[in-house]
């Protein structure tokens, strides 16, 4: 394969799922209780691109992978323990502020003010990889406003498989309605792709990939730079945790024969 | 004062059933909704190859109709739906702009805020005006709920499905006015879409009911064996003799990647929660899932919840569904499938 590329993956950091959240309105808007130790991990969708992009990188001789992440140094430090042990990548660490109140089009201007910047970086070769939608803000318009700031006209969301070919195009299969995949083809870079899953499990953990990126990696974030989240006029009139919760019948004596009638007027009911 | 453009796309090929879809009809009754509360203009523009037919189904409700019409808007690709967008919304000089989260307009519809100076939120739920509008939707998977406003206009909201009635009208001969729609070069050819066989065709929007399979069918049962083929009969069979939406836990569709029995019609897009989708559906039934919060959450927009489950103390049994038998799974489908066929005989 003859294409070399220059990935960028945008990927935040999430409280980790199983934490249970609770939102509370500050001097500066809302937040979480707790936020800054709350236990963090990188964001599902887009650790999925950061995978996809180090395969992709592995085929392609040449290729380069860059992860820029905006979030509080402290925390990106300790995500990135974990995260540099999976895959390479040249961290490029955006001080700012956590969580998913921000403003996505804030978020997007300064994300793509440090891409527009990075040294090395071959914007005809450029592939902008993230996570079709984020576990905290989830409005999946991040991305596309980056690439829209680096000009990016070809973009592809909820993508599970990108096959290179030797032309250099690529096929794409983005998710659409009702369990299916669209598939385009695209002559070659530059794209934005934001990933669903992928069909890549998660890298096992590799102590000497973990050595390599760590070397560049706390350099990187002692000197990133530091931004602050414009609000856009976006104002929060209320935040909450939903209120419902369901009378639940836990049903612990009825027999196979009993459940199975029950189930069957159920589903069978308007 | 603002003035409302409800954007649409024309249904796709494969869906024949008719010239728009539902979700750009639910979209056009919250925009109808929207105008009429704040004495606004309204505006309906639609994208499409041909959009006659799209337009006399909108003939009714009396707004003004505009068209980004030809052959390089027949299908969904960045470059044309966004310069489609963004000629319609010019030409209805709009202060808000509404859409359906539809695959097809979430792809594009920020690059198109951007372009026009304005804003976009997101899988909004509801709307409200009542002096200024504000807008509902969810934060961190569904778990946090916020109500916002923004002074920035024009400002972009695309609408989940499932959130307001689809609009009906009588359908008449449309007097649309076309906007030119000035194309840059494409690089992208959409060849087509990649459609399960029509036996693993699990994924029913449309259903009534979300069946969930968890990691459970494909663990050890009593008898110290796995049963995942006797498990997928059993799931395929509900499947069909119900109609329903087959959703499934992370842990079981991780379960192909770490060389364990799998479900082979499952794939992570049948996932449901944290990191899957979440569907909206009138029930659900829960089999061999435990009801962790990341799996869960995915069950927001879900009615009313019934679970399966071995586990008395699982988490559906904390106040997340309405219903927990405490059973074996295997034998209440089985059970299950045979009163259904019996029942449709």
């Amino acid at each position: 394969m003859q294409m070399a590329f220059h990935i960028v993956v945008c990927a935040g950091i999430v409280p980790d799922p199983l934490q249970t959240l609770e939102p509370l309105i500050g001097a500066n808007g809302p937040g979480l209780r707790n936020e800054m130790v709350l236990p963090a991990v990188l964001d599902p969708w887009a650790a999925s691109a950061l995978y996809e992009a180090a395969a992709l990188c592995a085929k392609c001789a040449g290729s380069k992978v860059w992860l820029v992440s905006l979030g509080p140094k402290s925390k990106l430090q300790q995500v990135m323990m974990t995260v540099a042990q999976k895959v390479s990548f040249e961290l490029v660490p955006v001080d700012g502020p956590i969580g998913g109140f921000a403003d996505a089009h804030a978020t997007a201007a300064a994300l793509a003010q440090t891409i527009a910047s990075l040294p090395g970086l071959d914007r005809q070769r450029l592939l902008l990889f993230g996570g079709w939608e984020s576990a905290s803000r989830g409005a999946g318009v991040t991305l596309q406003l980056v690439g829209e700031r680096l000009g990016i006209t070809d973009q592809f969301q909820g993508v599970d498989e990108i096959d290179v070919r030797e032309d250099g195009f690529f096929e794409v299969l983005e998710r659409v309605e009702g369990g299916k995949h669209q598939v385009s083809v695209c002559a070659g870079p530059p794209a934005v792709l934001g990933w669903a899953t992928g069909s890549l499990p998660e890298p096992r953990n590799s102590p000497q990939i973990g050595m390599a990126n760590m070397r560049a990696m706390m350099p990187a974030l002692q000197k990133a730079a530091s931004v602050k989240l414009d609000a856009n006029g976006l104002r929060y009139v209320s935040v909450a945790l939903p209120t419902q919760q369901r009378a639940t019948r836990v049903m612990k004596e009825m027999t196979t024969d009993e459940i199975a009638r029950e189930l069957v007027a159920w589903i069978g009911a308007e | 004062m603002d003035s409302i453009l409800v954007l649409t796309h024309t249904a796709s090929h494969d869906d024949n059933s008719s010239a728009i879809t539902n979700d750009a009809l639910e979209a056009v009754t919250a925009g109808r909704r929207l105008a009429e509360q704040l004495g606004a203009s309204l505006t309906i523009g639609i994208v499409g190859d041909d959009t006659a037919a799209a337009a006399s189904m909108l003939v009714s409700i009396g707004a003004r109709l505009l068209s980004a019409a030809g052959q390089a808007f027949a299908q969904p690709r960045y470059a044309s739906d966004a310069a489609a967008c963004e000629a319609l919304c010019r030409a209805a000089s709009a202060t808000v702009v509404l859409a359906a989260q539809s695959s097809r307009f979430a792809r594009v519809m920020a690059g198109v805020a951007h372009r026009l100076g304005g804003v976009i939120d997101t899988h909004v739920t509801a709307i409200a005006a009542s002096g200024s509008i504000e807008v509902s939707r969810w934060f961190y998977r569904q778990r946090v709920e916020a109500v916002v406003n923004r002074d920035a206009r024009p400002w972009f909201l695309l609408l989940d499905s499932g959130t307001h009635p689809a609009f009906a009208g009588q359908s008449c001969v449309a007097n649309v006015e076309q906007v030119a729609v000035e194309l840059p070069g494409m690089r992208t050819t959409v060849t087509g879409l990649r459609t399960p066989p029509n036996d693993a065709q699990t994924i029913r929007p449309d259903a009534k009911m979300l069946f969930v399979a968890g990691a459970g069918w494909t663990k050890k049962q009593p008898d110290g064996q796995v049963h995942s083929v006797e498990a997928g009969k059993l799931i395929l069979n509900f499947l069909s003799t119900t109609g329903a939406s087959l959703g499934s836990s992370k842990s079981l569709v991780d379960q192909g990647g770490d060389g364990q029995p799998v479900l082979p019609f499952l794939s992570h897009m049948n996932q449901v929660g944290q990191t899957g989708a979440t569907p909206r559906h009138a029930k659900g039934l829960s089999t061999c899932c435990h009801g962790e919060e990341p799996h869960v959450v995915g069950w927001r927009f879900i009615g009313e919840r019934r679970a399966i489950s071995l586990d008395p103390n699982c988490g559906w049994t904390r106040g997340k569904a309405d219903v927990v038998y405490v059973a074996d799974a295997f034998k209440v489908i089985e059970k299950v499938n045979a009163l259904l066929e019996e029942k449709h005989s």
